[in-house]
């Protein structure tokens, strides 16, 4: 699904400074999209606004949001399919690791964590969804987490919110997909980002750059849920099913 | 159990308390020295002031790490890693006026340039390096005797000091810093973005000529020939004596005016006869490779249409093609020696080196050109260039390094810093008597083992 540039692709991104989510707006760019950002930070979202357009990008606008503040949500949401002129692609990039350790002792911190990575997507894609029911089109692709499909000491409120997420995104494709809308779930593992080039330990971590195009590629071709790099699928199949017995031993 | 989270807004730089948690070994490209340094990622212009104050122990920006020796290290010091300011800025196609964050690989900007027929004014043999590190080493290229270095194509770029205060620099504004920031080796500021004069190209393709010699009068010959072809380099066998002593081959090339493809193609990128260099690399002792390379070329003369990157970036095929070396890893030697005693120079060391059984893969000869650069410490000037690569052997490469390093302070000659791990604060200070005026426009906490070694005295 590939578009010409007589029709360029009309393309939301929430939480666009995050590193994957520019590495996957700059392919986009390069073929011509519309594209309408939303980061928390004006410095760094002009700067990624201009990288952008310089790459190609046919349009690019922004808003400053913080996505915790669900009441904006309907507002926002309305003022980026009218400034793309529609809307091919919502794509939620944002979300916080927060602070296991401390999230373990103040429910305050865990809130915060399961509020910004599972209640404000599920504002979101509640209004979104809707809107391309209504049209009976769109694809809305979500990040969500390798992390989310089984809970670890090292990060199970981060994890939690993501299974949550991952979940209600199953929810949502059953109810939608036969409206013709796509719900695609993104689970990536451990990603590379430029800025750890030199250091040492990197080298497992996927290329952000990869991990974009398999993005691209899994929204052009109207998948379900991708595990990406792809060894993540195997891998979390075995870890998901370790017996609890042994799993909750285990220092993962 | 590695199934840590997506990389999100928030986790894209730690705050400034956990930065100096934990060291982090950084090699450079040369694999020596090797030290140990707080590493600390760069990903926005707007990191860098929150980053360097409450910084002790100095900081040093680094790119990619591709020089040899130690201008990118900092032993116990803090390394910013610039690669990941990497957007681009603006661009005109009508002037060919690029503007990006300095932490952008050359790599990066070919593949945004080159399909919109575009193409780097001065290119290095990697095009893994950044536009903030061609900038702080002024770095060259094979058309250097027509364009000069890579900082006379710099426009303007941003310098933040490490009290914050920015500086727009070029050539009509704080034009001291402009000068000392190119070949400034990182010292005076880091650059935060940079403008360039990318040049127009209607082709991926290089018009290309290799063209056997014997000896340096031959090469001299070749290079007077070829003074309106575009790019020029040669490689030279610096392990061979007697009849076949420092015969080479002379390659040259133009970008080619047939309009053609701009993007890649996926087949195979080298077009037509003769291989990269690099393949044989990892599978050749040094004699036998230099034998080999000098007689791939099977006739004196080879005329080819080949692709940019076998022809600019033949090592970059073999990635990480340092390891060959081991780990102790290689050390390049490179000088320039101006044409008063160019000729003479060059074959007194190339006999040096022959005679001490210490051979290279690659011996590279080239000629400076007059275009001045803008940089107060810039390495070119006019004059022949040769640079060899050396595996380390602790008990004979650096007695070596140092009679190479008389010898080229002898003929009035110099050493790059890029690639330099070996050079004594002496002979430094010789090759750059204008060190002291430059130290004025260095940053008070940056600093850089290289620079620590040469100066000590400062």
């Amino acid at each position: 699904m590939s578009q010409t540039d007589t029709n360029p692709r009309k393309i939301l991104v929430l939480g666009a400074t995050s590193g994957i989510a520019e590495a996957t707006c700059r392919i986009w760019a390069s073929q011509g999209a519309r594209l309408f950002l939303v980061a928390r930070n004006a410095e760094k979202l002009a700067a990624v606004a201009a990288d952008l357009r310089t790459r190609g990008a046919s349009y690019v606008d922004t808003a400053v949001a913080d996505l915790d503040d669900t009441d904006n949500h309907p507002a926002l949401l309305s003022h980026a399919v009218n400034s793309l002129t529609g809307l091919d692609i919502a794509y939620l990039a944002h979300g916080i690791l927060g602070d296991q350790a401390k999230a373990e002792q103040d429910f305050n911190t865990a809130a915060q964590i399961i509020y910004t990575n599972y209640m404000a997507p599920v504002s979101l894609l509640t209004w979104l969804a809707n809107f391309c029911v209504q049209r009976r089109a769109g694809t809305l692709a979500v990040i969500s987490s390798v992390a989310g499909d089984r809970g670890r000491k090292s990060n199970y409120l981060y994890g939690s919110s993501k299974a949550g997420l991952s979940a209600f995104l199953d929810g949502l494709r059953n109810r939608i997909d036969r409206e013709g809308v796509t719900v695609l779930t993104i689970k990536p593992g451990p990603v590379k980002t430029s800025m750890t080039s030199g250091m040492k330990g990197s080298e497992k971590f996927a290329d952000v750059d990869k991990v974009a195009q398999s993005i691209v590629k899994a929204i052009d071709k109207r998948h379900d849920v991708l595990y990406v790099p792809f060894q993540w699928q195997p891998i979390m199949f075995i870890i998901r099913h370790i017996p609890e017995r042994f799993f909750k031993k285990l220092n993962l | 159990m590695p199934t840590a989270p997506p990389a999100t807004p928030e986790l894209d730089f730690r705050t400034p308390d956990e930065q100096f948690e934990g060291k982090a070994p950084f090699e450079s490209w040369g694999r020596y020295p090797n030290y140990d340094a707080n590493v600390v990622p760069l990903h926005w212009q707007s990191d860098y002031p929150a980053v360097a104050s409450g910084m002790h122990n100095g900081v040093l920006p680094v790119g990619m790490g591709r020089s040899y020796g130690d201008v990118c290290l900092l032993r116990g010091g803090n390394l910013l890693v610039t690669t990941g300011l990497n957007r681009l800025i603006a661009f005109d196609p009508e002037t060919g006026l690029l503007t990006a964050e300095a932490g952008i690989t050359l790599a990066q900007i070919l593949d945004f340039a080159v399909p919109r027929g575009f193409f780097l004014p001065v290119s290095p043999g990697t095009k893994y390096v950044t536009l903030g590190g061609a900038i702080a080493n002024d770095i060259h290229g094979k058309n250097h005797h027509v364009a000069g270095t890579f900082g006379r194509h710099v426009t303007q770029f941003e310098l933040i000091r490490s009290d914050g205060t920015r500086k727009l620099c070029s050539l009509t504004e704080n034009s001291d810093f402009y000068a000392a920031t190119i070949g400034g080796l990182g010292l005076t500021g880091l650059i935060t973005w940079a403008q360039l004069r990318l040049k127009p190209i209607v082709s991926r393709l290089i018009d290309y000529e290799g063209i056997q010699f014997h000896g340096i009068d031959e090469f001299l010959d070749l290079t007077r020939q070829s003074q309106d072809i575009e790019y020029t380099v040669s490689w030279i066998d610096c392990a061979s004596t007697g009849k076949n002593f420092a015969r080479g081959v002379f390659m040259q090339g133009d970008h080619s005016t047939k309009r053609s493809e701009l993007k890649p193609s996926p087949a195979p990128k080298l077009v037509f006869p003769f291989d990269a260099p690099g393949f044989a690399l990892n599978h050749l002792s040094v004699s036998l490779f230099n034998t080999a390379f000098f007689h791939k070329q099977i006739h004196e003369r080879v005329v080819a249409l080949q692709d940019y990157e076998p022809f600019f970036y033949p090592l970059d095929k073999v990635l990480h093609w340092n390891r060959m070396y081991g780990k102790r890893g290689l050390l390049q030697f490179q000088y320039v020696i101006p044409w008063e005693h160019a000729r003479e120079g060059t074959i007194a060391i190339l006999k040096e080196v022959a005679k001490s059984g210490l051979a290279s893969f690659l011996a590279v000869l080239k000629v400076f050109g007059d275009v001045p650069s803008p940089g107060m410490m810039s390495f070119p000037k006019p004059g022949i260039t040769l640079a060899l690569d050396f595996p380390i052997k602790p008990d004979k490469s650096f007695p070596l390094f140092e009679r190479l390093a008389d010898m080229t302070r002898e003929f009035g000659g110099r050493l790059y810093p890029a690639k330099d791990a070996a050079m004594t604060a002496a002979q430094f200070q010789a090759f750059y008597p204008q060190w002291q005026q430059f130290a004025r426009y260095r940053d008070p906490q940056l600093t850089s083992s290289f620079w620590e070694r040469v100066t000590p005295n400062s």
